[in-house]
């Protein structure tokens, strides 16, 4: 059955493509701000309530559920701050910088009502520093809704003085401040070095005090939870996780795009009825589903529902191995499929040279190590160079094994998750395609597949060639 | 002989730390205006920046080194951020970079000769569902090839320069006695 995306319900992206919603006058006359009035008339903690029964989950990239976060921050705390991420740069996600610019008054009305709940009275946007121009649009917003006294003024209608100021904040490239703790130090004027945890941000964050940082589309939810309710919200979704969710699709499809969609639409109607199946007729041979630290899905695992839950425990979907027969153990036994991630789905037809990708995607990571802890920081390295080697047909005998021990040494030993994403593609494209790295040791193995890395598609590296 | 900030500077440099409980946290876009102003972070503006904010300079050098965005050297007036990322990568952004770098005669990190650009071969940039992608000033380009940049470089060239730009020669310009 054809997938009709217009019948599909919009909530966060139904301004897309109407330019003047940027400005005030016309977000209004859209319905902007409208739900101010609605949230200040109840209490606080009736908001929070109201998002934890509505069943949001963090859409930057844990999917941890949103209002049960809120509940963390201490009863009695007197400063509290609100941080919103918005230095989307996990490869593969597109979806936070379009909302900025298509939308950017319902992410400030959502930063009200989330900061009115949360009893914020600064709340600050963190927006990664290339966006140029998503940052001039953004902050030519904030200047609007503070001149309309929407920001920076008592509100008449709260319950109780709520007043708030936000600032945007811009990045200056770095991958790493898109983990709450480096971002925290960024915002400090520090350099982006993730933070041990605990202290968890909610108990001891921005400057100190109780923080809650949460994704750009996260937050864009909120209005319309308070305008329809938490039932209506819930319902939209799977039995634990509500709402639509934003998937950004790129690589080999006839119509990439960023779609918001049901969630739990199977992955197969995604590529093939709304992006329109894969150019030149051709198969698909691996998906990332989530950003490029996630492991990726094989041919055989496209009738997924692309849902936090489903993507983690359904049985269909092969576990991670650490090496052959011997599955990766995330800690107490849980064994790691793949996730939702930030929503960044990567498609790759049969044509592709799976090595090269994995290459670019240690290269990724190696270039973006913080440098604190030596696993993630000498780990990530190695692994670049040795994918690199691979990815020329130069491997050597062991290789292959040694990639698998290097990741499961990074995996679980640093600060920050940063070492995980790395750790966990290289796994998950071990585990699922290990003869194309077998075959770069010993070319001709898997003949459709050239040692050198130029494929149809054109993937080339000059930097492998340079070297070579 | 040292650079300063201009007075309007100076102001804007005001608000920004207003913004914060702690002066501190203005240090990245403080950073953003110094190289705006100045073209780039050369050694005194870092101590320009330290100063107003009140760290040590050390500090501040940490911060310009930890990101790329501050350049510490001279730039093109407008640079290109070309993604070579996974989902560019698919549809071939490596090329489009090539591409650029035989018609500018330079490498990525590296200025063309007439001074009108820097290349940076960047990591995703949040525009995957349009691969290829490039970013210039507030400008995207986006599902290149090479000969969609060919023409991108045309249009980037009359665009305004990315920052307050002042070519090596005529940084004294912002100097003042
Ligand atoms: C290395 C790394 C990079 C991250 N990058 C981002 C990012 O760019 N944007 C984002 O929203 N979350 C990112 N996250 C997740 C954040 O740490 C955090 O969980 C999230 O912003 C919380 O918001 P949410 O609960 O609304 O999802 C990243 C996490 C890690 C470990
Ligand atoms: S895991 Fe990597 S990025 Fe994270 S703190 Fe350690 S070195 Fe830095
Ligand atoms: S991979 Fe190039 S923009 Fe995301």
């Amino acid at each position: 059955m054809p997938v009709e995306l217009s019948k599909m319900p919009k909530i966060v992206t139904r301004h897309f493509g109407a330019e003047e919603v940027k400005k005030i006058a016309e977000a209004r006359k859209q319905g902007g701000y409208t739900q101010l009035k609605k949230a200040f008339a109840m209490q606080p903690q009736a908001i929070v309530d109201e998002v934890k029964k509505s069943n949001l989950r963090g859409r930057g990239g844990a999917g941890f559920p949103t209002g049960m976060k809120w509940g963390f921050i201490p009863k009695d705390a007197k400063t509290v701050y609100l941080v919103i991420n918005a230095d989307e740069s996990e490869p593969g996600t597109c979806k936070d910088r379009e909302l900025i610019y298509w939308d950017p008054h319902l992410l400030i009305e959502g930063v009200i009502i989330s900061s009115y709940a949360l009893g914020c009275s600064h709340a600050y946007i963190y927006i990664r520093g290339e966006m140029i121009r998503e940052f001039a649009v953004l902050q030519r917003a904030v200047e609007e809704a503070y001149a309309s006294g929407l920001l920076g003024a008592e509100s008449p209608t709260a319950k109780g003085p709520f007043k708030l100021d936000l600032t945007v904040h811009r990045g200056a490239g770095a991958y790493i401040c898109g983990e709450e703790t480096s971002l925290l130090n960024s915002l400090e004027g520090k350099r982006g070095w993730p933070r041990l945890k605990p202290p968890f941000p909610a108990v001891k964050g921005l400057f100190g005090q109780p923080t809650i940082v949460n994704n750009v589309e996260t937050i864009c939810n909120i209005p319309a939870i308070i305008d329809k309710g938490a039932e209506w919200f819930a319902g939209l979704g799977t039995p634990r996780s509500g709402g639509t969710r934003i998937l950004c699709m790129s690589g080999h499809l006839n119509k990439p795009g960023v779609f918001e969609l049901p969630m739990g639409i199977p992955l197969r109607t995604v590529i093939n009825d709304i992006c329109g199946g894969v150019p030149g007729g051709k198969k698909v041979k691996a998906v990332i589903p989530g950003g490029s630290s996630m492991p990726p899905l094989d041919a055989s695992e496209l009738d997924i529902p692309m849902e936090f839950d489903a993507l983690m425990t359904d049985e269909r979907i092969k576990p991670v191995e650490v090496k052959p027969g011997v599955k990766f153990d995330m800690g107490g036994g849980k064994i790691l499929r793949t996730m939702a991630g930030s929503g960044g789905v990567i498609v790759m037809d049969e044509s592709t040279d799976l090595v090269a990708v994995t290459w670019r995607i240690m290269k990724f990571y190696a270039h973006e190590s913080c440098g604190q802890c030596t696993p993630c920081r000498e780990g990530t390295g190695w692994l670049a160079r040795i994918t690199e080697r691979m990815a020329r047909g130069e491997g050597r005998p062991g290789d292959v094994e040694l990639c698998g021990t290097i990741a499961h040494g990074i995996a679980g030993n640093t600060i920050c998750p940063l070492g995980e994403a790395a750790a966990w593609p290289m796994l998950g494209f071990l585990t699922k395609f290990r003869s194309e790295f077998e075959a770069k040791i010993k070319p001709g193995l898997v003949p459709e597949i050239p040692a050198h890395p130029i494929t149809a598609t054109g993937i080339r590296s000059p930097e492998l060639e340079r070297r070579g | 002989m040292a650079l300063t900030f201009t007075d309007e500077a100076k102001r804007k440099i005001a608000t920004l730390r207003s913004r914060y409980p702690d002066p501190q946290a203005a240090c990245l876009p403080v950073l953003h205006l110094a190289q705006d102003e100045f073209g780039y972070i050369s050694d005194e503006a870092v101590g320009l920046v330290a100063d107003a904010i009140g760290v040590p300079h050390s500090h501040v050098w940490g911060v310009v080194t930890f990101y790329t965005m501050y350049h510490q050297h001279p730039t093109g007036k407008h640079t290109l951020m070309v993604c070579t990322n996974v989902s560019c990568m698919l549809r071939g952004g490596y090329e489009v970079l090539e591409a650029i770098e035989k018609k500018l005669g330079c490498k990525r990190g590296e200025n063309s000769a007439d001074g009108e650009f820097t290349i940076v071969e960047e990591e995703c940039l949040a525009a995957c569902a349009d691969a290829p992608a490039m970013i210039s000033g507030e400008r995207y380009f986006l599902r290149l090839t090479p000969e969609l940049a060919m023409r991108a470089l045309e249009d980037i060239k009359k665009m305004p320069p990315d920052h307050g730009h002042q070519p090596p020669s005529t940084i004294a310009k912002a100097r003042k006695s």
